[in-house]
């Protein structure tokens, strides 16, 4: 089989041509421009519909239509886009629609940068629109498995009746790699028994979420629920069992590749680490997690924000075991140098909170790489109370007075 | 003998549930027999707006979709695109369609899409309870304008007029319902966009002026009045573009 060096974005587009989407809807946003380019010049040769929409909220809205009358259909994003996009994705969950969406996200919040990150994962996986709902969300990691997982997301919209998230950061998207291009299995899927195409000879549907006679909103946010919860079998995730760990280091995504980097060179130095990387956000790869977590001392999350996962993390191995996090948010990348120093940080040192994650003490160091990154990594940082916690307001603005509590007598109330 | 004005086989047999003097109803039955008669009724998909029309998938005897507030036409298009043998529409108010939506119905209406877009303006949002709407007339007492709107909370919008600055629309259309004369120039107005529609020939529009005796605080029988001599000073009736 060849393999194609391609860029993440385009491989998303090919992968949903291969998966027989013929709708495509997008608005202008960096850093997924390549995705809403090529689909401009791959979807009409497919026999497709291209529309470049008047804003996001179009974009999904194109979607739904097309979704309605039976066509498989994507559109794609990044952060600030998705935000628009929320109030659709409440009605496709509601009115169990598939869609496959895609964000490639960008440095929040506001407008933020078109650097990547991974700041979104609350509303990926929390909601992001109104009411109980949830999307299926598929964190690839590398472009080879942006194709698979967009692939996927294709069939797992169609099996379950739901919008599908492919969640990928700008890194990633713009990152070219080898892949093999391989056409996608055929699946028996339910039949779209549910498309609007015209009443012949049959009973006119209907699709809507409005539910207004007493107990029927509730009792359809029951099957909704229901349908969730049959969803549980398609955690995925990938892990590298090893027995008696210091570390469990667990990232997603891009993340998840700097940490194995430096998970690599922490076994060099002759610590015992062991990795664990969800690529579905939801449904949560708790129970594996939870098991990881029982052969380590200590679980360190990395993500590029402030700390999302780790609070899913926090929940899966429900305080048997200490969980830090370790991050950088606004658009910076993690260096697997960094992630390493972390990682040292973690064994032998006592449980941290969140407010302990790594302030920068001063501008010099946003941005740029930390003055710590020249130093001798092997004596570790300073310990966190004397470094990583702003010592006065002036520093970062106003800090609430309960960051600066002595962190070891726990979290604040 | 022969019996006329038979339930036209696009409307169920449900009762509508708006008010004493409502347009929906017109509106909808008119809807439902140019549909008839055009025998399209197996091949239609309706997109049904956010407000008191939402319920016109109660009424309607073919598929109908709801559609977020406001997007109703990129539902609609969304689905022609993917159907361009079905006969798609959008059916929407005011808020709906010239306040929430103004967006989508320009580009829709912008792209061409081949579409029939059904727009109820009754001068205010009926489904919450009276509040001004872009289309109320100036002076007109609404809940959110309890003096009557004055020209600082924003003119009343003219939507077809708006529209005609567009390349693509081929069909821009305002009718009445207030009486039986007004009400079959309606149909035959309606009756003409879904005509174009099935031709391919693109994007068209109707507007129809619409009653909402129970927040105008009227009688049906002055609603219409009004409807006939005052709205119609705001909205002037008549064809703002045929390109057909």
């Amino acid at each position: 089989m060849t393999r194609t060096l391609i860029k993440g974005n385009e491989v998303i587009t090919e992968a949903a041509l291969a998966a027989g989407c013929r709708f495509y809807a997008g608005y202008p946003i960096t850093p997924q421009n390549e995705i809403t380019g090529s689909m401009a010049r791959r979807m009409p040769e497919a026999g497709g519909v291209f529309i470049q929409a008047e804003s996001e909220i179009a974009a999904i809205n194109l979607c739904f239509g097309a979704s309605v009358a039976g066509a498989r259909a994507m559109t794609s994003t990044s952060s600030p886009g998705f935000s628009l996009m929320q109030e659709a994705v409440s009605y496709l969950a509601a009115c169990e629609i598939s869609c496959v969406l895609v964000n490639v996200m960008r440095g929040g919040p506001g407008l933020g940068n078109i650097q990547p990150s991974q700041s979104d994962y609350f509303q990926a996986v929390k909601g992001g629109g109104h009411g109980d709902y949830h999307c299926l969300v598929l964190a690839p990691a590398t472009v080879e498995e942006a194709y698979a997982f967009t692939l996927l997301a294709f069939d797992l919209a169609d099996k379950y009746r739901n919008p599908v998230l492919l969640l990928a950061d700008g890194l990633l998207g713009q990152l070219m790699e080898p892949v093999d291009l391989a056409p996608p299995k055929p699946l028996s899927l339910p039949a779209r028994d549910w498309k609007l195409d015209g009443a012949k000879g049959r009973k006119p549907r209907l699709i809507r979420s409005l539910l207004m006679e007493e107990g029927v909103l509730e009792k359809h946010n029951y099957k909704l629920a229901k349908k969730y919860q049959s969803m549980a079998g398609e955690a995925r995730w990938e892990s590298d069992p090893q027995e008696g760990s210091e570390l469990l280091v667990v990232g997603y995504g891009i993340a998840a590749r700097a940490a194995k980097a430096a998970v690599r060179e922490a076994r060099e130095k002759g610590m015992k680490v062991e990795w664990f990387r969800p690529q579905t956000l939801w449904p949560f790869p708790s129970e594996a997690l939870r098991e990881a977590a029982q052969r380590a001392e200590k679980v360190l999350v990395v993500e590029m924000n402030l700390g999302q996962m780790v609070e899913d993390v926090r929940l899966a191995v429900e305080g048997s075991v200490p969980v830090e996090f370790f991050g950088r948010p606004g658009g910076a990348v993690l260096p697997p140098r960094e992630i390493l120093e972390a990682m040292q940080r973690a064994v032998g040192k006592r449980i941290k909170v969140y407010a302990d994650s790594h302030i920068p003490k001063t501008d010099m160091e946003i941005g740029t790489i930390p003055a710590s990154f020249k130093k001798d990594v092997s004596k570790g940082r300073p310990t966190c109370a004397d470094s990583h916690i702003p010592k006065t307001d002036k520093e970062i603005g106003t800090i609430p007075a309960s960051f600066k509590k002595d962190v070891s007598k726990g979290r604040p109330a | 003998m022969k019996l006329a004005n038979l339930k036209p086989e696009s409307l169920t047999e449900t009762p509508t549930g708006y008010c004493s003097g409502c347009g929906h109803g017109v509106a909808h039955r008119l809807v439902a027999e140019v549909i008839d008669e055009m025998g399209m009724r197996e091949n239609t998909v309706g997109v049904a707006p956010v407000g008191c029309a939402v319920f016109a998938y109660d009424y309607w005897n073919f598929d109908v979709t709801e559609a977020p507030h406001g997007r109703t036409p990129c539902v609609a298009a969304g689905i022609k695109r993917v159907l361009p043998d079905r006969v798609v529409f959008s059916y929407q108010g005011d808020g709906d369609l010239a306040s929430i939506g103004m967006g989508e119905i320009i580009h829709t209406a912008n792209r061409g899409d081949n579409i029939t877009v059904v727009f109820i303006n009754n001068a205010n949002y009926g489904m919450t309870g009276g509040q001004m709407a872009p289309t109320t007339p100036l002076g007109m007492k609404t809940s959110t304008t309890p003096l009557g709107r004055t020209a600082e909370a924003g003119h009343p919008i003219r939507v077809p007029e708006l529209l005609n600055a567009l390349e693509a629309p081929v069909y821009l259309d305002r009718q009445s319902l207030h009486d039986p004369a007004h009400v079959r120039k309606a149909k035959n107005a309606l009756k003409k966009a879904f005509r174009l529609q099935v031709e391919g020939k693109g994007f068209s529009l109707v507007e129809l002026l619409s009653t909402c005796p129970s927040n105008w605080g009227m009688t049906p029988q002055d609603a219409v009045k009004w409807v006939g001599v005052e709205m119609v000073k705001t909205f002037p009736l008549g064809v703002i573009r045929d390109k057909s």
